[in-house]
C-alpha cells in the first residue's frame, strides 16, 4: 500500500466508530437490534481491520507513522495544537488492543443487551468511548491526549451510570467522575507546566526537548512528572485514588470489561510509558511509580480475598494487575509493563465477560455465596473462566505468566525498584493465586447454593467472543518476540537491565509461586469446594469486613475530606461573601422603600407637599432677602 | 375710591388664601376640594384687584376677568369629571382615586 493511503487509514481510525456513534444517538430507538447492533459491530470491525493493517506496515524501515488533518487552535508563536495522530510501536499495541478487544467486547455486549430498552443507547456510548480511547492513544500532542483522556472518563461516567434509575449506580457514576477528576486536574496542572516551561506540547518535541534542557535531578522533571502521575493514578485506579473502580462495577458487565479492566484504566499507564523520558530524568518519581504499583497490587489483593461479589473480586484482581504494570513502569522495564498491559486486556477481558455470561445464566446473582457447583452445569462457562484465571495467576504456558515473568524478573536488579519491591511482586503473585482459587472454588466447586434453573444464553455472537477472548489469552506469550522488536524503539532510552548480582533462585520462585498459592488455598478453602451439605456462610469478623470495604479508605477519605466538606458548607449556609454583595441590594431596595411610601398616590398628599414646598422656599427667600438687605445697610 | 389700605387686603387675600389651601388638603368629598380651590382663586382674584386699584392699573382687572374665565372653565371639567367619578366610583372620595401609588 501507498504511503498516503496508509495516512488516510490513520486518519480515518476513529472516524468509523464515530459515525455509527452520531446515528445510533440521533436515531435511538427507531432502529431494530439487528439494525444497530450491525452498525455499531460493523464499525468496529472495520476499525479493527485498519489498525491491523497499520501495524502491518510498521517495520523497522518505517517505525512511525503520522497524518496531519487541521491545526487545532494557536497557543504561541511558535507551538500550534494540532489534530494530529501519531503511530508508533506503543501506540500500535494499544490500538489493537482498544480495536481488537473492544470488537470482541462489542459483539459480546450485543448479544448480553439484546434485551435492554436502550440497547441503541448503551452500544452508542461504547462507540464514543472507543472513538475517545483512540483519540488518546493516537494523540500527536499532550493537548489531543487530555481531549482523549477526559473523553474516556465521559464515556466511563455514562456508561457506569447507564442504569441510573438505581440511586446506587448514579453514585457508584458520580464517585468515579470526581475522584479521576482529581487526578485529572493534577495532570492538567503537569500540561500548564510543561507548556511554561518547555513551551511545547508534541509528545516527541517534549520529550526531546526535556533531555535537552535538564539533567537527572533537576526539580522541574520531578515535579511535572509527579502531576502526570497524578493523572495516571487517578485514571488506573491506583492508590490513594483507587476507591472509585470496585463502585465502578455498578455498570453493565460489558462496560466493566472494556473500560475498567481492558482499556481506560491502563491509560495511566500508557500516558507514564508514554512520557518516559520525562520520567528518567526524575528517577525518585519513578520510585514512587514502583512503590505505587507495588502498594496497590498488594492492598487490592488483599482486599480481593474476602469480596463476597464476583464482579468486585475481578474489579480488585484489575487494580492489583495495574499495580504490576505500574511496577514494572516504576523500575523502568517499559516494555514488560506494556507486555503486561496487552496480556492482562485479553484475560482480564476474558474474565469479565464469562462472569457476564454467568451473573446473565444465574439471573442477575452476582453473590459467590450463591454461586457453586457451575462446573458442571455450565460447562463452557467454568473452561472459559478457569483459562482467565490460569492467566492471571500466571501459571506457566498462559500468557500472563510471560508478561508477569518479565516484570518480576527485572524488579530485582532495576536500579529504581529492587529487592524489597520484588518481594512484594512475589507477594502480590502468591495473593493472586490465592484469591482466584477461592473465587474458582466458590462458583464452579462445592454444592449448588442457588434454587432458581439455570438459563445459560444460547446467543452465538456470544460464545464466540469469550472462544475467541480465550484463545488470545492462551496463546497471547507468542507475541513476545513481535512485541519486543515494536516496542524497542520506543524504549531506546530505558536502562538495560544489568543482571549482576541475582541470585539464582529468582526464577524459581517466581514459577514456584502460585503454585504454592494454589496448594495452600486447596487446604485451607478445603469446605468451599466440599460437595457436602455444610452450611457456607461469610466470614464477618472485623478484620474481614474491614478487607472486604477494600481496607477502610472509602471511611477515611469521608472523615478526611466528604465530612470537614459538608461540615464547611453546613456553617456557611448562608454564604458569607454573598451577604455582603446583598448588603448593596439591601440599601437600594431601602431607599426604594422610602421612596415608595412618599408615591402614595392621594392627590391630597401632593397638594400639602407642594403647599409645604412653597411654604419653604418662601421662608428661604424672605430670610435671604432680609439677609440681604441688612447687608446692603451696612455697607451704605 | 374708599381707602382701604393694600396691606389689609393682601391680608385678606391671603387668609382667603390658606382657608382654601387648607379646604383642599383636608375635605376628601371631591365636591368640597373644587370649591376649596374657587376660594384660593378668588383670594388671587381679591389681591388683584387690591394691587390694581393701588397703583391705579387697569391690569389688576384684565387678570380678575381672565381668572374668573379660568375657573369657569376649571369649573365646567371638575364637575364633568366628578360625575364621571360618581359613576364610576359610586362615591366622590378623592382618596379612591390612588391608582397611581408607587
Amino acid at each position: 500500500m501507498s504511503q498516503s493511503t496508509i495516512e488516510s487509514l490513520l486518519a480515518l481510525l476513529p472516524l468509523y466508530p464515530l459515525v455509527s456513534f452520531v446515528l445510533l444517538i440521533s436515531f435511538a430507538k427507531r432502529l431494530s437490534w439487528h439494525l444497530a447492533a450491525s452498525i455499531s459491530v460493523g464499525a468496529m470491525v472495520l476499525s479493527a481491520i485498519s489498525s491491523f493493517t497499520l501495524v502491518q506496515s510498521l517495520s523497522v524501515e518505517v517505525p512511525v507513522l503520522s497524518t496531519h488533518l487541521w491545526a487545532w487552535f494557536t497557543l504561541s508563536a511558535n507551538e500550534q495544537i494540532n489534530i494530529s495522530f501519531y503511530l508508533d510501536g506503543l501506540a500500535a499495541v494499544m490500538i489493537c488492543v482498544v480495536t481488537g478487544i473492544g470488537l470482541l467486547i462489542h459483539i459480546f455486549a450485543a448479544a448480553y443487551m439484546k434485551e435492554d430498552a436502550n440497547f441503541t443507547r448503551f452500544m452508542a456510548y461504547m462507540n464514543l468511548f472507543i472513538v475517545a480511547m483512540l483519540i488518546l492513544v493516537l494523540a500527536d500532542n499532550l493537548v489531543l491526549l487530555y481531549l482523549g483522556w477526559e473523553g474516556v472518563g465521559l464515556c466511563s461516567f455514562l456508561l457506569i451510570g447507564f442504569w441510573h434509575h438505581e440511586r446506587a449506580n448514579a453514585l457508584a457514576a458520580r464517585k468515579a467522575f470526581i475522584i479521576t477528576r482529581v487526578g485529572d486536574t493534577a495532570m492538567a496542572i503537569g500540561l500548564f507546566m510543561i507548556f511554561k516551561e518547555i513551551g511545547q506540547l508534541t509528545i516527541a518535541d517534549v520529550n526531546e526537548s526535556a533531555r535537552a534542557l535538564w539533567i537527572i535531578g533537576d526539580s522541574q522533571p520531578y515535579w511535572i512528572a509527579l502531576l502526570l502521575l497524578g493523572g495516571a493514578v487517578g485514571k488506573s485506579a491506583q492508590l490513594p485514588l483507587q476507591t472509585w473502580l470496585p463502585d465502578a462495577m455498578a455498570g453493565p458487565t460489558p462496560v466493566s470489561a472494556l473500560i475498567h479492566a481492558a482499556t481506560m484504566v491502563t491509560a495511566g499507564v500508557y500516558l507514564i510509558a508514554r512520557m518516559h523520558p520525562l520520567f528518567l530524568l526524575a528517577p525518585e518519581v519513578m520510585t514512587y511509580v514502583a512503590w505505587i504499583g507495588a502498594l496497590t497490587l498488594l492492598l487490592a489483593g488483599i482486599a480481593a480475598l474476602t469480596q463476597t461479589d464476583i464482579k468486585r473480586v475481578l474489579a480488585y484482581s484489575t487494580m492489583s494487575q495495574i499495580g504490576y504494570m505500574m511496577l514494572s513502569l516504576g523500575a523502568g522495564a517499559f516494555s514488560a509493563g506494556v507486555f503486561h498491559l496487552m496480556t492482562h486486556a485479553f484475560f482480564k477481558a476474558l474474565l469479565f465477560l464469562t462472569a457476564g455470561a454467568i451473573i446473565l445464566a444465574l439471573h442477575h446473582q452476582q453473590n459467590l455465596f450463591k454461586m457453586g457447583g457451575l462446573l458442571k452445569r455450565l460447562p463452557l462457562e467454568a473452561t472459559l473462566f478457569s483459562i482467565g484465571l490460569v492467566c492471571l495467576m500466571a501459571l506457566p504456558g498462559s500468557s500472563g505468566f510471560f508478561s508477569k515473568e518479565a516484570i518480576i524478573a527485572q524488579i530485582f536488579s532495576s536500579t529504581t525498584a529492587g529487592p524489597l519491591l520484588w518481594l512484594c511482586a512475589i507477594v502480590g503473585a502468591l495473593i493472586t493465586s490465592i484469591y482466584s482459587c477461592r473465587l474458582f472454588f466458590l462458583a464452579f466447586m462445592g454444592k449448588a447454593r442457588f434454587e432458581t434453573s439455570l438459563h445459560p444464553s444460547s446467543s452465538k455472537l456470544l460464545k464466540l467472543s469469550l472462544i475467541a477472548l480465550a484463545i488470545l489469552s492462551l496463546v497471547g506469550g507468542a507475541f513476545t518476540n513481535i512485541l519486543a522488536l515494536s516496542l524497542a524503539p520506543v524504549f531506546a532510552l530505558a536502562p538495560v537491565m544489568k543482571i549482576l548480582n541475582e541470585p539464582a533462585w529468582l526464577h524459581s520462585v517466581a514459577i514456584a509461586t502460585p503454585f504454592v498459592g494454589i496448594l495452600f488455598s486447596w487446604f485451607y478453602f478445603a469446605k468451599y469446594r466440599a460437595p457436602g451439605d455444610e452450611k457456607l456462610s461469610e466470614n464477618t469478623s472485623g478484620l474481614a469486613r474491614f478487607c472486604q470495604q477494600g481496607l477502610g479508605f472509602d471511611r477515611v477519605y469521608s472523615w478526611l475530606f466528604i465530612k470537614p466538606y459538608c461540615a464547611l458548607a453546613q456553617l456557611n449556609r448562608k454564604d458569607i461573601f454573598d451577604q455582603l454583595m446583598m448588603l448593596n441590594a439591601w440599601y437600594v431596595s431601602l431607599w426604594h422603600d422610602v421612596l415608595v411610601s412618599s408615591q402614595n398616590g392621594k392627590i391630597r398628599w401632593y397638594a400639602a407637599a407642594i403647599g409645604l414646598a412653597t411654604l419653604l422656599l418662601l421662608l428661604v427667600l424672605l430670610l435671604t432677602v432680609n439677609i440681604g438687605e441688612v447687608s446692603m445697610g451696612v455697607s451704605l | 375710591m374708599s381707602d382701604i389700605p393694600l396691606n389689609h387686603i393682601l391680608m385678606l387675600a391671603s387668609i382667603l388664601f390658606v382657608i382654601g389651601f387648607v379646604g383642599v388638603i383636608v375635605r376628601k368629598n371631591t365636591l368640597f376640594m373644587l370649591m376649596s380651590l374657587e376660594v384660593m382663586l378668588n383670594a388671587v382674584g381679591i389681591a388683584f384687584i387690591g394691587a390694581g386699584s393701588a397703583w391705579q392699573q387697569a391690569d389688576g382687572q384684565v387678570m380678575f376677568i381672565l381668572i374668573l374665565t379660568l375657573a369657569a372653565a376649571e369649573v365646567a371639567v371638575g364637575l364633568a369629571l366628578l360625575i364621571q367619578m360618581q359613576r364610576r366610583f359610586k362615591s366622590l372620595d378623592i382618596d379612591l382615586l390612588s391608582k397611581l401609588k408607587g
